[in-house]
């Protein structure tokens, strides 16, 4: 199976989440990137040590901005040349735009927030969870390409060495797809992920004992940086913003890791998180529900275990 | 001794009072007002929608919007929980003409039933009592019934307005002249959000209250006009599950006894259901007064002990629970019910005002036959052109109920309920002996206590409920997520409860509620502790208005979304 | 200047909702409700029209029954209602959904098309995209602050960076996040009064769109199987003795999460 990759970089580096995509890619047939926009050039070639065998660019103009139609136009006239089976992305905010206009261009089927793909015969399957992470469902396409967009963060970029060759190609652009411009674009100095972003989150429940507890969480969120949650009980008794607040009535979050420090677990907190990767939990209650669908359960006082995981993690990443 | 009653919060009837406010320009001014869309009150609408069919000239006199239903819940049908097990009788009339019970939704009629005396281990078969005796009554979910019945009622051209409150009763001059609605957007101290809408007054020349147990207004109005009954109105509570099963159920089935103990002192009484909802559902509920004393008893729990008996589960087991719900049983009976259910402007009707048959275990087409009494009363004096808040005017409702066949019902059980606070056995008997003679003996009135009066003891209750598993006996967060309740937040609580108590009050309350709203504090020294509120737990079941508290509506749309309750 | 906003009617988010096994579509019978970003959308549609004048027309494609969702929102204080309902359209995709989408909002020839950022039964995230491309007009996504002018629009948009100003001339197709504004509660007048606003609903042959570009026939993907999550794997459960915080580290260090 031939594939396209869509591939994104910032500050002269590719961005992890197409890497992702181009390795699982790679493993399954002959993979293609194409990267689009300043530095293009530059930054192409290191896509082949992810399994590429070439990688497109072009640094029209039109790129400069992170604008989603004009990427349209260059994958429309790539799929045009090159014919790949199949066109895949990892999900981001200007990634989505692209696949779907794509999608809608080419008159061709959309698979989104997949956390896998594997070749079935010779049918691509794509994994896709559903209802709160609760089901998960297989999905496939019908004629060509096929467009697939993937969960961020789902696939790891898995080196295998290798190189690419990279080749220019010409877009034409339509009508309409260079009527948006960008006026201004700031770089925020965020003080760490949103809730919302977070790779990592380390979560306080009442089983922190009292608002200034959370300091716990901050520092050991700090240190996995990650972003900091909070439960329905502890938000409700002012501990901690309700934009923190992670459950039904909250925020769903699926971050990579989840940290759940002095929380029950509950069902109305449940599903605000079921979907993370990893969920560790610490809690002094062995009969807490949490220890019924996380992935590492530590039975014991939070107030000295997650000070000691703050302290043992910074060491491991040097900085103290 | 510890009683509940002793720690009343600072609310009262007065402060469900309200005149208009709004400059009159910005009131909502309708015909009819009716307050909940119950079966009582859509009944209420769907009668005045045909008579005003009829008669388009009255409809024309009562302006824009002739009839308006305000409805707490998201939808009607969110906050319905019942049974049930209906007779038709009343949704006959009330539909006479055009449609039969074939167009209504239910799971047909009654297949078969038993009555049951349980102990731990085993059950036996009793006869069913006469009162007892479903052959040709329907089962059905009151919370399809209310969607259906709003369905009727707005293609009649009745305003149904759902996630809208009635907060205060408005009152001016002795004359009830219509409802408050509730304000949304407020945060957690009262504050006003960015997206702050604040209620409005209606008014309506006729108020019908429809608000169920524990109805505020309701309750608020048969104070400020002095309608109370004889007895204080006293409740129990109810709490049900919905079950997808593996084998259809062919008949319906009551228990009493196990768990619940017979020693009169306990004050339990209660007993159980479970009702076939066609081939793939079954309802199991349990209900238990709240006069019942012991500290740690939970209906929650009970109804999950209820469910390891053998018989139960033969029923359930392989399914799968798709809901769950709680809901206060006015049982108070006929000396509890007011001395009059018409003041100047005001129509009481279905639940808040009394009109229960606990040992028949009926209450819906009691609702729906006085809704359709009161709107038929409400069409009179304006078909004679009177003004309805005349003093009298509306008495031809009170006339129109003590003629008809519930009344009558709920007479010859007039002491039934009663009889059981000298426990099962005593009750029993005094209950057989008041069937066989339909109420005559023994005679006179049995007095009620108010629930919160009961003092309170311990017995190691809490021991015997089965721990959750998940998968068939739930602890009480997970019922309150499948009861499909979402409520916000950041919003006022809607709770009035004192929350400095002795310890076992706040106990008891912690058991009581089947939602987990209620939790023991912080320890405040001499026996007083402190009362956590999760407000937003709150399936407004109204235990707590039953055990010394006051439930409000919060803001519109919160709380439970039932919809095969 | 009229404001067209794309709502969708979503099955509420019970413990009811659960995928039909036979169809293999996420069950959307019983109740539901507007889907909740749409009502930021709406929201900022209504105070758009509030500063410029105009109309605000919702635009929806779904079964019958939504139009008791787009009352809500007519209720909030919309105009009109357009739903395009057709049994045909059932199990459409993305690329069959946008066809009678875009079609339905030509034809309304509006100046800004406004939707709501995600949808809650799992269906959107990326319609808008698909639907500019096919109106072919410029889009601007994940907007949390929006200016309108007679002729543009500028929209601040949130990246995984920061933030871009986008600026784009009218039509144009805008979605926007649930940051962007706190939808209002409709007033009780608003609620009475929705009724009587005109709701139109239309099937595909009103709007010329063949039946075998929607539903399963139009679409281009298709659900093979539903099965359970993968399992969460081996639980592990430690008693700390004061190495727990170690055991921590090994595990994830084993798993690479740190």
């Amino acid at each position: 199976m031939k594939f396209l990759v869509f591939l994104e970089h910032y500050h002269g580096e590719l961005e992890k989440g197409g890497l992702g995509v181009l390795s699982k890619a790679a493993s399954l047939g002959e993979a293609a990137g194409v990267v689009l926009g300043p530095e293009a050039r530059e930054v192409a070639g290191g896509a082949g040590a992810y399994g590429a065998s070439t990688v497109y660019v072009s640094e029209d103009e039109a790129f400069a901005s992170p604008l989603p139609q004009p990427r349209v136009d260059a994958l429309a006239a790539l799929v045009g040349q090159t014919s790949p089976d199949a066109v895949l992305f990892g999900a981001s905010v200007l990634a989505s735009d692209v696949a779907a206009g794509l999608a809608a261009r080419l008159e061709a089927g959309l698979n989104w927030d997949l956390t896998d793909l594997v070749l079935e015969g010779d049918e691509l399957v794509g994994k896709r969870p559903a209802l709160g992470d609760t089901v998960l469902v297989d999905v496939g396409w019908t004629g060509a390409p096929r467009i697939a967009l993937v969960r961020a963060g789902a696939l790891d970029p898995v080196e295998s060495g290798g190189s690419a060759t990279v080749e220019d190609f010409e877009v034409g652009f339509s009508d309409f797809s260079t009527l948006a411009t960008l006026v201004e674009q700031t770089q925020e100095e965020s003080s760490g992920p949103s809730i919302e972003d977070a790779d990592v989150i380390v979560a306080g429940g009442r089983g922190l004992g009292s608002p200034e507890a959370f300091s716990l969480c901050e520092q050991l969120a700090s240190a996995l940086g990650g972003a900091v949650g909070a439960t329905r009980a502890v938000v409700d008794a002012g501990w901690y913003p309700y934009s923190t607040q992670v459950g039904q009535t909250g925020k769903t979050v699926s971050p990579r890791l989840y940290v759940a420090c002095g929380i029950s677990g509950a069902i109305q907190h449940k599903v605000g998180m079921q979907g993370s990767g990893t969920i560790v939990a610490i809690n002094k209650d062995p009969n807490a529900p949490i220890f019924d669908f996380c992935d590492l359960g530590v039975v014991g006082d939070l107030h000295q275990v997650v000070p000691k995981l703050t302290e043992l993690v910074r060491a491991r990443r040097g900085d103290h | 001794m510890t009683r509940p009653l002793d720690f009343p919060p600072a609310f009262g009837p007065t402060d469900v009072m309200a005149v208009p406010t709004d400059p009159p320009d910005q009131r909502i001014e309708v015909g009819i007002l009716i307050v909940g869309a119950g079966p009582g009150g859509l009944a209420c609408a769907i009668r005045l929608g045909q008579l005003l069919e009829e008669r388009p000239d009255i409809k024309e006199r009562l302006g824009e919007v002739p009839v308006a239903v305000l409805e707490k819940g998201k939808q009607p049908g969110s906050h319905l929980l019942s049974g049930a097990v209906v007779q038709p009788r009343a949704l006959r009339e009330l539909f006479r003409g055009r449609l039969t019970m074939a167009d209504i939704p239910t799971y047909g009629q009654v297949p078969g039933e038993a009555v049951y005396a349980l102990t731990r281990r085993t059950s036996y078969r009793i006869p069913a009592p006469p009162t007892m005796r479903n052959h040709g009554n329907f089962i059905l979910s009151v919370s399809e019934l209310g969607r259906f019945l709003a369905q009727q009622a707005e293609s009649l051209g009745i305003a149904v307005l759902p996630e809208t409150p009635a907060t205060r009763l408005l009152v001016q001059e002795g004359r009830v002249v219509g409802a408050r609605t509730g304000d949304r957007g407020r945060g957690r101290n009262g504050e006003r959000l960015a997206n702050f809408e604040a209620g409005s007054d209606v008014v309506a020349g006729v108020t019908v209250l429809a608000d169920g147990t524990q109805g505020l207004l309701s309750s608020a109005a048969i104070e400020r006009f002095g309608l109370a009954g004889e007895n204080p109105q006293i409740w129990a509570l109810g709490v049900k599950e919905v079950w997808r099963v593996r084998r259809p159920l062919r008949r319906i089935i009551h228990t009493m006894g196990w768990p619940l103990r017979a020693f009169a002192g306990y004050g339990e009484f209660g007993g159980s259901f479970v009702y076939p909802m066609g081939d793939d559902l079954v309802s199991v509920g349990f209900v238990a007064g709240l006069e019942s004393r012991d500290v740690e008893l939970s209906v929650h729990d009970l109804l999950q002990e209820f469910k390891t008996h053998r018989l139960v589960w033969s029923i359930l087991r392989g399914g799968e629970r798709v809901a769950w719900g709680a809901k206060t049983i006015t049982e108070g009976g006929f000396y509890s019910l007011p001395r009059r259910f018409n003041a100047p402007g005001l129509l009481l009707v279905g639940e808040g005002a009394g009109l229960v048959n606990v040992p028949r275990l009926k209450g819906i087409h009691y609702a729906i036959e006085s809704g359709r009494l009161a709107a038929e009363a409400a069409f009179r004096v304006l078909e004679r052109g009177e003004v309805p808040s005349r003093i009298g005017a509306l008495d031809s409702y009170d006339a129109s109920l003590r003629r008809s066949g519930l009344w009558q019902e709920l007479y010859e059980v007039r002491n039934m309920r009663q009889a059981f606070d000298k426990g099962f056995f005593v009750g029993g008997a005094l209950a057989s002996a008041m069937t066989v003679t339909k109420g005559h003996a023994p005679n006179g009135r049995r007095p009620t206590h108010p629930n919160a009066a009961a003092p309170l003891v311990r017995t190691g209750r809490a021991r015997r409920y089965p721990k959750p598993d998940g998968k068939y006996i739930f602890d009480k967060l997970s019922s309150v997520f499948a009861s499909g309740n979402r409520t916000r937040d950041d919003q006022p609580s809607h709770l009035r409860v004192e929350t400095r108590v002795r310890r076992p009050v706040a106990e008891a309350w912690e058991w009581m509620c089947p939602a987990h709203v209620y939790e023991v504090g912080r320890d405040l020294g001499e026996g007083m502790v402190s009362v956590h509120v999760t407000p937003s737990n709150c399936v407004q079941c109204g235990a707590i208005t039953a055990k010394g508290g006051q439930l409000t509506p919060p803001e519109g749309g919160s709380g439970p979304e039932y919809t095969v309750t | 200047m009229r404001i067209a906003v794309c709502v969708k009617h979503v099955p509420d988010a019970t413990v009811h909702k659960r995928i039909d096994p036979t169809s293999k579509r996420l069950d959307r019978s019983g109740e539901g409700a507007l889907n909740p970003t749409d009502l930021n959308a709406v929201e900022e549609a209504l105070r758009i029209k509030e500063a410029h004048g105009g109309e605000v027309v919702l635009v929806s494609l779904g079964p019958a029954k939504s139009m008791d969702s787009l009352r809500k929102a007519l209720a909030m204080g919309a105009d009109r209602a357009l739903l395009v309902a057709d049994d045909a359209v059932a199990g459409s995709d993305l690329v069959a959904t946008t066809a009678p989408l875009a079609r339905a909002l030509e034809r309304e020839s509006p100046d800004l098309v406004l939707f709501g950022q995600a949808s809650s039964d799992g269906d959107g995230a990326v319609l808008w995209a698909a639907v500019a491309d096919r109106l072919r007009r410029p889009l601007v996504s994940q907007v949390a602050s929006l200016t309108v002018e007679t002729d543009s629009i500028t929209g601040k948009r949130q990246t995984e960076h920061g933030y871009d100003v986008i600026r784009a001339p009218l039509p144009a197709v805008v979605a926007v996040s649930d940051a962007i504004n706190e939808p209002r509660y409709p007033s009780l007048k608003g609620i009475m009064g929705a009724k009587s606003k005109p709701q139109e609903t239309l099937d595909l042959a009103a709007i010329g769109i063949d039946v075998g570009l929607v539903g399963e026939a139009g679409s281009k993907t298709t659900v093979l199987e539903l099965g359970p999550p993968p399992s969460r794997g081996d639980q592990v459960k430690i008693e700390d003795d004061g190495s727990g915080a170690e055991k921590i580290v090994e595990y994830l260090l084993e798993r690479r999460l740190i």
